[in-house]
């Protein structure tokens, strides 16, 4: 199986895949042609965009035109946000990735499979280990929203790559972006002015930046690594710090309010937050993303922390800016030390 | 009327230069200026600590501390918690520390303790003690009620706790690391005062062969004065099932003085840090033979047991 000729990415009209897909046709040696049933909103380069919706059958037809050897699919939805509803998600979601692969299954072209997966199969809770491995089972599996979707999809990757040997089939589970200007829920919540957070726990928050993300994608579509691998930076950073770091003031929530408050943030257009992610933002979640290194020698560049403060440099100030509590202690300090100030 | 007037007007009316009725920031400042020159007469120096304070205070408020990957924040545990639990180790359960020779200075170790208290103070003194000999954190490894409930989920994760399971286990001790182990778990915990000292069933020896997994020397640790801190004279196991609590206790305080009853006896404590059982030496796949791991399980828990009876024997009385 040698190099990847023609390259198929769907979801190009989004952030990460598009940047992906850029990257990956200014090597020049490739042809890539971006999907998406929503017209571009980012500079594409040398992709070949075709407009085309990833449940519809005509997707066979891009696939088979133009001999297709590796799918990248990344059109997999976090959040209902502009699809609609949870209905429309779940169908571009669960709906989608099957009729991709459908097609796949029929292209003797098809030679790859890169799925972008996320964090999110792993559910969050109490009983967790601190770094999930690929192999560890979840203690507490998503019920709903996108974690789900993101296991089923991995499973009907699984049944792929069962009836198609001879495809190479990646998975990739994603930490959550983070890095200058993402825009994800993660990313608005953090941004709140008053950051209601569950009351008593501290959840450890694991990021990936951009640049990561796509060096990643990039190495996996280059080189034939069958298997499925976490992708995030090593550390954590706890929930309380990165509020201190946005200078965002916390405020408690009683874990049996949040879902409620987090319907009514819904209902006033704020924020979408599935349960699955309350669960996330109280106990946190870590991944052990040592596989990737060992089997492709992959390593992101940014920690999580540099990730964030790179987030942090470029958000409004919050309430609790830097420079805001400097001012404040000084003046504590002055205050208590009269003699200093002399 | 121009804004120059309105302004003009809004003024109060007294002489210039006269003090106001009550300017509490003034107050305040004077207040301090005097507070600040009798603690210098007394010879305290008191600007020190407070530029410590506000440097602490800064990095603080700015996040600007780093935590490892099990949420473990150095700063926090060395600056706040271990401050706060020294004088509840040093003055009143006046702990006296034996055998600190046998913990490595340096590389992992597990450390094997009983348990017991009603609540696991015992775990957060063995932290005070360890840290102010040794300048070594001790992870602890808890039990998921911990992680499920607020407050100490967070308190637990701040100062090193993790949750006791294989894979976290095998992940502290492969990064040097001094990690405590309370087999018995909430059995030892939550066990009637007339057990006490009677070590209970030693879970499955999951900590033993992660031990052995990594090579790391065991450590048994035994702790006398724990089991008179709350006497559990009664369980109430109806509550207890009510409220998601493994055991609901009834102590001489506790539940009849309220937040009284969280008010520990000032028992005397030893603790007793046991000779290490080496584990490097056992064949490779000892980890996964269970012969071998109920053997040195066994070994652990009598070697706590005979220091138990042992040290019981060597205390003058239980408080004093």
């Amino acid at each position: 199986m040698g190099m990847a000729q023609v390259v198929l990415v769907t979801g190009v009209s989004r952030d990460l895949s598009a940047r992906f897909a850029r990257a990956l046709a200014a090597e020049g040696d490739i042809d890539v042609i971006g999907v998406d049933v929503a017209p571009p909103r980012h500079e594409l380069g040398a992709v070949n965009f075709v407009r085309a919706d990833i449940r519809n059958p005509a997707i066979s037809k891009v696939i088979l035109g133009s001999q297709v050897d590796t799918v990248v699919h990344m059109a997999t939805l976090a959040t209902p946000g502009s699809a609609g509803g949870r209905s429309t998600m779940k169908e571009i979601n669960v709906v989608g990735t099957m009729q991709l692969l459908a097609s796949c299954q029929r292209a003797e072209s098809v030679r790859k499979l890169v799925l972008q997966s996320s964090a999110a199969v792993y559910g969050a809770s109490p009983r967790d280990p601190v770094k999930y491995t690929e192999e560890t089972p979840p203690q507490a599996p998503p019920q709903t929203g996108f974690g789900k979707d993101s296991v089923e999809i991995e499973t009907y990757l699984r049944g792929l790559a069962r009836r198609r040997p001879d495809v190479v089939v990646t998975t990739l589970r994603l930490a959550h972006l983070m890095g200058a200007g993402v825009d994800s829920e993660i990313a608005r919540y953090l941004s709140l002015p008053v950051v209601p957070k569950v009351l008593g726990f501290d959840a450890r928050l694991q990021f990936l930046h951009p640049v990561d993300a796509v060096e990643a994608l990039l190495t996996v579509t280059r080189s034939d690594v069958p298997g499925t691998f976490n992708v995030g930076a090593d550390d954590v950073v706890p929930l309380s710090q990165a509020l201190r770091m946005m200078g965002r003031p916390p405020i408690g929530v009683p874990k049996r309010l949040a879902p409620a408050l987090a319907g009514v943030a819904r209902h006033a257009g704020l924020l979408e937050f599935p349960p699955d992610q309350i669960d996330a933002l109280t106990y946190g979640r870590g991944m052990d993303c040592s596989r990737i290194a060992e089997v492709t020698g992959f390593r992101p560049r940014y920690s999580s922390r540099q990730a964030l403060e790179e987030f942090v440099a470029l958000a409004q100030p919050g309430l609790l800016a830097e420079q805001r509590v400097d001012r404040a202690l000084d003046s504590l300090a002055s205050l208590l030390a009269p003699q200093a100030r002399r | 009327m121009s804004g120059a007037e309105i302004i003009q007007s809004a003024q109060p009316r007294r002489p210039p230069g006269a003090p106001s009725t009550f300017d509490f920031a003034r107050l305040l400042e004077e207040f301090v200026a005097m507070a600040s020159q009798t603690l210098t007469e007394f010879g305290v120096d008191w600007e020190e600590p407070l530029n410590d304070a506000v440097a602490f205070l800064r990095s603080r408020l700015h996040g600007s501390y780093s935590v490892d990957e099990f949420g473990f924040d150095p700063e926090f545990t060395t600056r706040v918690f271990l401050p706060l639990l020294r004088p509840l180790a040093q003055s009143w359960f006046r702990v006296e520390v034996r055998g600190m020779e046998n913990v490595p200075e340096t590389g992992s170790a597990l450390l094997v303790s009983n348990h017991a208290g009603t609540l696991p103070l015992d775990g957060m003194v063995l932290q005070t003690v360890v840290y102010d000999e040794l300048a070594r954190h001790v992870r602890l490894l808890a039990a998921d009620l911990i992680f499920a409930t607020p407050f100490t989920s967070d308190l637990a994760r701040k100062t090193g706790s993790t949750l006791a399971c294989q894979q976290d286990a095998e992940r502290l001790l492969a990064a040097d690391q001094l990690v405590a182990v309370f087999p018995e778990g909430f059995k030892g915990l939550g066990k009637p005062y007339t057990d006490r000292y009677r070590l209970q069933r030693f879970g499955r020896g999951g900590f033993v062969s992660a031990a052995i997994r990594a090579q790391v020397p065991i450590n048994p640790i035994s702790i006398v004065g724990s089991e008179e801190i709350y006497p559990l004279i009664s369980n109430l196991p109806v509550l207890a099932r009510a409220l998601g609590l493994p055991y609901f206790p009834v102590t001489p305080l506790f539940p009849w003085f309220g937040a009284l009853g969280f008010i520990p006896l000032p028992s005397k404590w030893i603790i007793q840090f046991g000779e290490a059982i080496a584990t490097d030496e056992l064949p490779p796949g000892a980890a996964d033979d269970p012969m071998v791991v109920f053997n040195v399980t066994n070994q652990v828990r009598e070697t706590i047991q005979h220091t138990l009876y042992s040290l019981l024997m060597q205390r003058r009385s239980t408080f004093f």
